[in-house]
């Protein structure tokens, strides 16, 4: 199975996170990651969703989510056509033999470390889920304390936008 | 988006009048409350059912002024629900139920879940708790919204009066265009004791609503194609049609390709029964002939139909041969359990007009000879008619009783069912020559439906007789609404198929657990205690009440049931208990099982 990636242009109402969740539960479609933020149009949120589906499951997840009143347009964003990144903040364990081998680590992956205390790190990085992915194989070793990961976000390569044509009638 | 012109419940081969939605009420000040009752005598509501309660008694107080609005008081919320759901779905017309929150709003989530699966054109309002309280576990707090969600088309939470108007509005808009279905709005009751302006009409936004109505053309011409070239097509009827109100294309376009008919039980009317293309219902337990030519067939011309289980049978044995077209209003439907070779997403009304004139030009280039499937078709016709044997306990035979219920009454009756058996023989027996004169809990299965359902369709109609044909089961769980029938001269007829036990629960356990009947006997029939007895019950809600235990006592018992219209009137057929539904496919295994009576399966032709 492949993860493919919807993103949802919705309208910003009460309860429709729980609409959008109730049906992907109901149908028993997966949720692999979930997104959702404002958008550059006042009342409009955007959710990215990572579904686990085969081809014909997905047809019937878009159309499913369409039928919500408050889902404007969703478009299917695979990664040669949009840029994908995750963000994950992890706390590591470090001790005055190990800083310096992570503090490598974070160069190299470009990560950065956003929190500093004797026994720790707290580290911030950013990419498409291979990287982030190899990032946290590296720190491994040296004691993953604690880990918070956003939901994948998505947009559109080019000059097009998800919001064009959805007002013009 | 233009939504003002679909405001009003679009006409559905009626006589009624649509209301004017021109009219226009000048900025004026009022309580939420207030504007609740405005907003439905503006939407052209005429008739509402319900239930007050503590949340909602702010909109009870201006009801009472209303002129415009019938408010039909039931005697559970359940109740006003289903008689919504007969209302509209006799007349097409939004049918409207008004309870209050907490416990009347849940009793109200059977009927919305029933619209939700058949489709039906349903506004549920319920009142709230004050919004400074949701959410504390507040006297009769219940999240309906939150409830009612996997089970609505739409619901909304109104905490503003001034969004009383515009909600509304929308809710029925949403409720009324492009698949039929239910929709909920709950309002608290501050927003209905706050004053604010009201105007008509209202603003509605609804950017992510846009139901398909106008189908593809590429894709008409590609159906109509397969169509003129296909040897043994059938045509599969489902409810949508009669949602749709496309009966009358659906016979023009029958009639152009000579193909037959077959009509789900959802859509039992949509096609004549006594038209010679019509074979039958398909199905569980449906007809041999339909059952075996949707297997049979090379092409499925699928109208507004869904592929429901109970039709199938095994999916991935159903119609093993056949290409499908699937025409429906919901693209979600087109594809979910079957593919369709030619997706048709649009309006059956619209999309069968237009099939039926690409169908004429492509079969004037494809001669197509159709003759060797038509005998077919007529042997299995002659060899498996729909019958039934004759009791062997001496009691009467229920389909005997509904075959005269539906032949002394006529195709103009409408007919409303319970489920179980009592539900698949009124499906069987009684001739249907018309759009919404059958109406049963199709998708939910609801026991409990008929009596109520049957009230609203008799307040919608109330020159049509209406039968509720019920079990004596399905009969225990609703009938307080004959209260409601006798003391708002609603004067529907109910036949209580009376088998003394939970009928199709207990044909599975003879069929399938070796005949042990675990609680499916209920005392109420033939040389049984009769708890609670069904003519005493009658009496005692102001109905005529009338027993029949014998053939000869049942024609009698059927016409002074006719003649009465003064008052709800009950009859309790006392049948036999042994009686079953035939034809059956068993459940999960392919439709070439159809068995056309006990150990009786017809010989299947597996191609040409």
């Amino acid at each position: 199975m492949t993860a493919r990636v919807l993103s949802l242009l919705v309208e910003d109402k009460p309860g429709l996170l729980t609409r959008v969740a109730g049906l992907f539960a109901r149908r028993g479609f997966n949720i692999e990651s979930l997104a959702v933020g404002h958008t550059e149009i006042e009342g409009l949120s955007r959710i990215t969703v990572v579904v686990d589906v085969d081809e014909l499951p997905l047809e019937q997840v878009t159309k499913q989510l369409n039928k919500l009143i408050n889902v404007i347009k969703i478009v299917e964003l695979d990664s040669a056509q949009a840029v994908q990144r995750e963000h994950m903040l992890i706390k590591v364990r470090v001790d005055n033999s190990t800083r310096s081998h992570v503090l490598e680590a974070v160069s190299l992956f470009r990560a950065r470390v956003v929190d500093v205390s004797t026994d720790a790190l707290v580290i911030e990085v950013t990419g498409d889920s291979g990287k982030v992915t190899a990032f946290l194989r590296v720190l491994e070793p040296y004691g993953i304390r604690e880990i918070a990961q956003s939901g994948l976000l998505a947009i559109g390569r080019g000059p097009k936008s998800i919001t064009e044509r959805v007002f013009r009638n | 988006m233009n939504v003002e012109s679909s405001l009003a419940p679009p006409p559905r081969d009626k006589n009624t009048s649509p209301p004017s939605v021109s009219q226009v009420v000048p900025p004026t000040t009022m309580t939420g409350a207030q504007a609740v009752v405005r907003s439905l005598e503006m939407l052209g509501i005429t008739d509402v059912f319900g239930l007050p309660g503590g949340a909602i008694l702010p909109v009870y107080d201006p009801l009472l002024d209303s002129t415009k609005l019938r408010h039909i008081l039931v005697r559970h919320e359940q109740g006003a629900g289903h008689a919504a759901q007969g209302y509209a779905a006799s007349t097409g017309q939004l049918g409207v139920a008004i309870v209050t929150s907490g416990p009347g709003a849940t009793n109200l989530v059977t009927a919305i879940a029933d619209a939700h699966m058949d489709s039906v054109p349903l506004l549920a309002i319920t009142g709230q708790v004050f919004s400074t309280l949701m959410g504390t576990d507040a006297f009769q707090e219940a999240d309906i919204v939150g409830i009612t969600m996997p089970i609505t088309k739409h619901s909304f939470l109104v905490r503003r009066a001034e969004d009383i108007p515009g909600t509304i509005a929308a809710a029925a808009h949403i409720a009324n265009t492009g698949r039929p279905g239910p929709v909920l709005v709950d309002i608290t009751k501050d927003a209905q004791q706050d004053t604010f302006s009201f105007s008509w009409p209202p603003k509605i936004d609804l950017p992510g609503y846009r139901p398909i109505t106008k189908a593809h053309g590429k894709q008409v011409t590609a159906a109509a194609q397969l169509i003129a070239e296909a040897k043994r097509p059938v045509l599969y009827v489902g409810g949508g049609i009669i949602r749709a109100g496309a009966s009358a294309e659906l016979r023009a376009f029958a009639t152009a390709t000579g193909a037959p008919v077959v009509t789900t039980l959802m859509a039992r009317g949509a096609f004549p029964d006594s038209h010679p293309q019509h074979l039958g219902m398909p199905g569980m337990h449906g007809t041999v002939p339909a059952v075996l030519a949707l297997q049979e067939a090379d092409l499925l011309i699928v109208l507004g139909a869904r592929f429901d289980d109970r039709v199938t049978g095994k999916a991935s044995l159903f119609a093993p041969f056949a290409k499908v077209i699937h025409v429906d209003i919901d693209p979600a439907e087109i594809g979910k359990i079957r593919a369709a070779d030619v997706p048709i997403v649009g309006d059956a009304k619209e999309v069968l007009p237009e099939l039926l004139s690409e169908y004429t030009l492509a079969a004037k280039t494809t001669p197509r000879d159709t003759t060797a499937w038509w005998e077919r078709l007529n042997e299995l016709r002659s060899e498996y008619p729909l019958g039934y044997s004759p009791t062997t306990d001496g009691l009467l035979a229920p389909q005997y009783v509904i075959s005269r219920i539906g032949e002394l009454t006529g195709p103009e009756g409408v007919y409303v069912a319970g489920v179980g058996q009592h539900q698949m023989w009124a499906a069987q027996f009684i001739t249907y020559e018309r759009p919404n004169s059958w109406l049963s809990s199709g998708g939910a299965g609801t026991m409990g439906y008929a009596v109520p359902a049957a009230m609203g369709v008799k307040v919608a109609e109330p020159n049509r007789t209406v039968w509720a044909i019920d079990g004596d089961g399905c009969f225990q769980m609703t009938n307080q609404e004959l209260a409601t029938c006798s003391l708002n001269h609603i004067p529907i007829k109910v036949a209580i198929i009376n088998n003394s036990s939970l009928g199709m629960v207990r044909q599975w356990q003879a069929l399938f657990y070796d005949g042990r009947y675990s609680n499916t006997d209920l005392n109420t029939g033939y040389d049984t205690v009769r708890i609670p007895d069904f003519v005493k019950l009658a009496e005692a809600y102001g109905c005529l009440g009338i027993r029949v235990t014998t053939e000869d006592e049942v024609d009698a018992a059927i016409k002074l049931a006719l003649e009465t219209n003064d008052k709800p009137v009950v009859i309790d057929f006392v049948v036999s208990a042994d009686a079953m539904v035939w034809p059956m496919v068993p459940q999960g295994v392919s439709n070439n099982y159809v068995q056309y009576a006990r150990d009786h399966a017809p010989a299947f032709s597996e191609e040409d």
